[in-house]
């Protein structure tokens, strides 16, 4: 395996490709009692028609996500989340619209909770009883989902933004959308996005990274398969297919997103892109931005206020929000300081200390195992390494970051969704 | 890994715990106090106010600005309530010189401005400032008043106001709107001038930096803090039995696509001497996790709700069932939650399910040495019960725990209170159990 020192954020990083294409990375860490591992596919929510051996496949909503829930079932008749939690250890899984991961943190039995995780995850196995069963499940999943204000905001955002990209409908899909689904079509996404040619594996723990190697290249298939092709139809406008949209559920005060999509670097502009989306992010509207305090003093903004650069299934959406009596509002002063910005630059002080603050920041997020090894492993898929982002930091420029929000938060690039409360007496 | 107390000052303990693990430090302050209706609120809001404003740094963009400088320290607000004690104050993490270019150690500036948000605030005439104090409260309101938009905790936090409804417990951690809205600067500040003087506070820091180089550091950020006569009387009062023979039953309406049941117990006799490990495996056996009876067998094998899991509360001796279903499924899935306990109380525990139980319990326990975070809730909560104990020392115990030890809890369970939220809008009241 290839090794390279990060020296700055003290650590090592270990890569190799297997020959059957999976791709691999280990973060030793010696003293810490916990170990994490993710299996990854590069296969979301997004990911519903593809190229499959020549021939074009189309899904219904959910797939991905109901192929998370229904891979935990073993032949045996086994439920791999048992047997993991049986083992002492933690396991779990996630679907976003862009990367299915699988997971487990563990103290004890480090080797053996690997190889079932390995296993598990290569090893289809559905029924059409197993199917309708999980059907009923995950529609309360989804009725739970149309009662949370988070999912109605985000969504409603994305619909606002993308015309026709498949990352506006919910990773989970709807109840008659995943009525259509089969164990067939679980066997065709299994096959399609679950080859190890399309998946990666990274580990983090005091670990051996020459036993993991020999771990993965045991327990997973040995044939190299051509990976699907994703189709996400063709590409996006710059601009919001509509300005403001706004629905009541029953929550205590206005929630709001206002949001704008980007268009995705390519090649080694990857990091870069994301670094200066998040730094530009902060710099307008971080909690020590005049913009921010002056909003949070005249009580238009309050503490859950935040912000994310969400670059997911060839998609980059820039995000901002929390809750406010007046989301308008917070629009239009947010439409001002971005063109205040534009015609006086940014205070080149105010940046060097916003680096300061990003760094100081990635090196919190360094302790933490999920978010180093799913940071890694969505790097992996977009191509680029995430140990890299401390060290890049440095070159990044303020004028890069005034250039980023002037073109990309531009007032016609901007839509704003809202959830106004209903009359929710408590009876 | 050895954690060392020492008092700085008359009722200020410093729990020091030396690593060399982590790429950030954290220290954390909280002022302890008696939970109660009149108090809760102006507590909770406290360190929110203070985090507004330094006598040096005057407002938001000021102080964030200066932890702009200091390497992105962090300092939030926290407020907990651990059984009947309300801990605020504040949690700081910030980078290890080892990380930061020349080598700069933060330490001291950071335990500087902590210390200057504890006791130096931006004041007018010796008072906080009304503006901060009012945007706050009406902030705090507005958490207060939004428990109600996530339903899930929200059936937990009405369920423990019922069942707790002649307990200072039932106040929450962030105190009663009624209580908060009735907040006024003037009486805030002098509230928290009572509280600088009389309420005991612990410290607690975790890094590399030696015990020395942190107790001077935070010595000398502390100097001008007043002490007065220490409060040292506060505790938890737990009580044992269910509040009446029959379980109440407690049921309310909104507008929810998905019902939350909530079935609250007491721990009961158990608690005269509470055995954590044992609790912690009972528990693990009982409802928390995937090989718990209540995941595998209410949610896989009957899918009688989305989920089903319990919580347990060691320090106010309780254990809450908690699970999302479909409305027609309210009376199957309480059955099958009962039977689940009475499965437990007869000894119906299988070899696998104890060690898996004790395993989940154990690996928890490790797996939090390597968290800041939670190894600061860890020792607080230790501080405060006086208990000794490691977390790996206590893993160790939890895998040894027996299934007569789960059994004999599980016989002690009481229930009390039983909560349902349905769907609609009509008027429900108080009705008893059947």
């Amino acid at each position: 395996m290839q090794s390279k020192q990060y020296p700055g954020i003290g650590e090592t990083l270990f890569s190799a490709v297997l020959p059957n294409g999976l791709q691999l990375q280990v973060v030793p860490k010696e003293g810490f009692s916990s170990y994490y591992a993710v299996f990854a596919t590069d296969y979301g929510g997004a990911h519903r028609r593809f190229v499959l051996d020549g021939r074009t496949v189309d899904t219904p909503a959910g797939v991905a996500h109901f192929l998370e829930h229904k891979m935990f079932d073993l032949p045996s008749g086994d439920n791999a989340l048992n047997l993991l939690s049986a083992n002492g250890a933690d396991p779990n899984a996630f679907t976003s619209g862009g990367i299915t991961c699988y997971y487990f943190q563990c103290t004890d039995r480090f080797e053996e909770n690997l190889r079932l995780l390995l296993h598990f995850v290569s090893t289809p196995y559905f029924t059409a009883e197993t199917v309708q069963k999980e059907q009923g499940i995950i529609g309360q999943e989804i009725r739970m989902g149309d009662d949370d204000p988070g999912t109605a905001i985000y969504y409603n955002l994305l619909g606002l933004l993308y015309a026709h990209h498949p990352i506006r409908d919910k990773v989970a899909g709807t109840v008659e959308s995943i009525a259509r689904i089969t164990d067939r079509t679980l066997y065709d996404c299994h096959k399609a996005f679950y080859a190890p040619s399309n998946m990666c594996l990274v580990v983090e723990g005091d670990v051996d990274p020459e036993r993991i190697f020999a771990i993965a290249q045991e327990e997973l298939p040995q044939e190299k398969a051509e990976p699907p092709k994703a189709d996400f139809g063709p590409p996006e406008g710059p601009l919001p297919v509509g300005a403001v949209r706004r629905e009541a559920m029953a929550v205590s005060a206005p929630q709001f997103y206002i949001g704008a999509k980007i268009v995705p670097a390519v090649g080694d502009r990857v990091l870069r892109q994301r670094l200066v989306a998040q730094l530009a992010l902060r710099m307008l509207a971080g909690h020590s931005s005049p913009f921010y305090a002056r909003l949070y003093a005249q009580g238009l903004l309050n503490r859950d206020f935040d912000y994310e650069a969400d670059f997911t299934a060839g998609t980059g959406t820039l995000i901002l929000g929390g809750e406010s009596a007046e989301p308008l509002q917070v629009l239009e002063e947010l439409k001002r300081e971005v063109a205040r910005i534009c015609a006086e630059g940014l205070d080149e002080k105010r940046f060097e200390r916003a680096k300061r603050a990003s760094l100081g920041a990635r090196l919190r997020g360094l302790e933490d195992f999920d978010n180093v090894c799913i940071s890694l492993a969505m790097g992996l898929f977009d191509g680029y390494c995430a140990l890299d982002a401390a060290g890049l930091l440095e070159s990044v420029t303020a004028e890069e970051c005034r250039a980023f929000l002037c073109e990309n938060l531009a007032p016609e690039r901007l839509a704003i969704s809202i959830i106004d409360p209903i009359d929710t007496k408590r009876t | 890994m050895e954690l060392s107390r020492t008092e700085l000052m008359p009722g200020v303990w410093l729990s020091y715990l030396p690593s060399k693990k982590f790429k950030t430090a954290c220290l954390s302050l909280s002022l302890l106090t008696q939970l109660s209706r009149e108090t809760a609120a102006m507590n909770a809001l406290i360190p929110y106010v203070l985090r507004r404003g330094t006598a040096r740094y005057g407002d938001m963009e000021a102080l964030s600005t200066r932890l702009d400088e200091l390497y992105g320290t962090a300092i939030e607000p926290v407020v907990r309530r651990i059984g009947e004690i309300q801990c605020t104050g504040f949690y700081v993490s910030f980078p290890e010189a080892a990380f930061l270019p020349g080598g700069q150690d933060v330490l001291r500036p950071v335990a500087s401005l902590l210390g200057e948000l504890l006791l130096s605030p931006a004041t007018r005439g010796g008072l906080l400032l009304p503006g901060y104090v009012d945007s706050e409260r009406e902030k705090l309101l507005d958490i207060i008043r939004g428990r109600i938009n996530e339903k899930r905790s929200y059936a937990l936090f009405r369920c423990i106001e019922e069942m707790c409804c002649c307990e200072d417990f039932a106040v929450g951690r962030l105190g009663g709107e009624a209580e908060c809205q009735a907040i006024h600067y003037q009486k805030l500040t002098k509230h928290y001038r009572k509280l600088l003087q009389t309420c005991p506070i612990e410290l607690f820091y975790c890094g590399r930096a030696p015990e020395k180089q942190v107790i001077s550091a935070l010595k000398d950020a502390l100097v001008p803090l007043p002490r007065g006569e220490i409060d040292d009387g506060i505790g938890t009062e737990i009580r044992m039995n269910a509040l009446e023979a029959q379980p109440r039953f407690v049921e309310e309406a909104l507008d929810v696509a998905q019902g939350k049941l909530v079935i609250g117990f007491r721990l009961g006799e158990c608690m005269e001497e509470p055995d954590l490990a044992s609790l912690y495996v009972f528990n693990a056996a009982f409802g928390a996790g995937t090989t718990s009876k209540l995941f595998v067998n209410v949610r896989e094998k009957l899918s009688l709700c989305y989920y089903a899991s319990s919580l347990l509360d060691v320090h106010k001796g309780l254990l809450l069932v908690s699970s999302g279903i479909e409305f027609d499924k309210f009376e199957a899935a309480k059955a099958e939650i009962f039977a689940q306990l009475e499965a437990l109380r007869h000894g119906d525990l299988t070899k696998e399910e104890l060690a898996a139980a004790r395993s989940g319990v154990a690996s928890d326990l490790r797996s939090l040495t390597d968290s800041q975070g939670e190894l600061e809730g860890y020792y607080l909560a230790q501080a405060l019960d006086g208990d000794g104990c490691s977390p790996l020392e206590l893993a160790e115990l939890a895998e040894n725990v027996t299934k007569e030890d789960v059994v004999r809890i599980a016989n002690s369970l009481e229930c009390d209170l039983i909560y349902f939220l349905k769907n609609g809008g009509e008027q429900e009241g108080e009705s008893d159990a059947e």
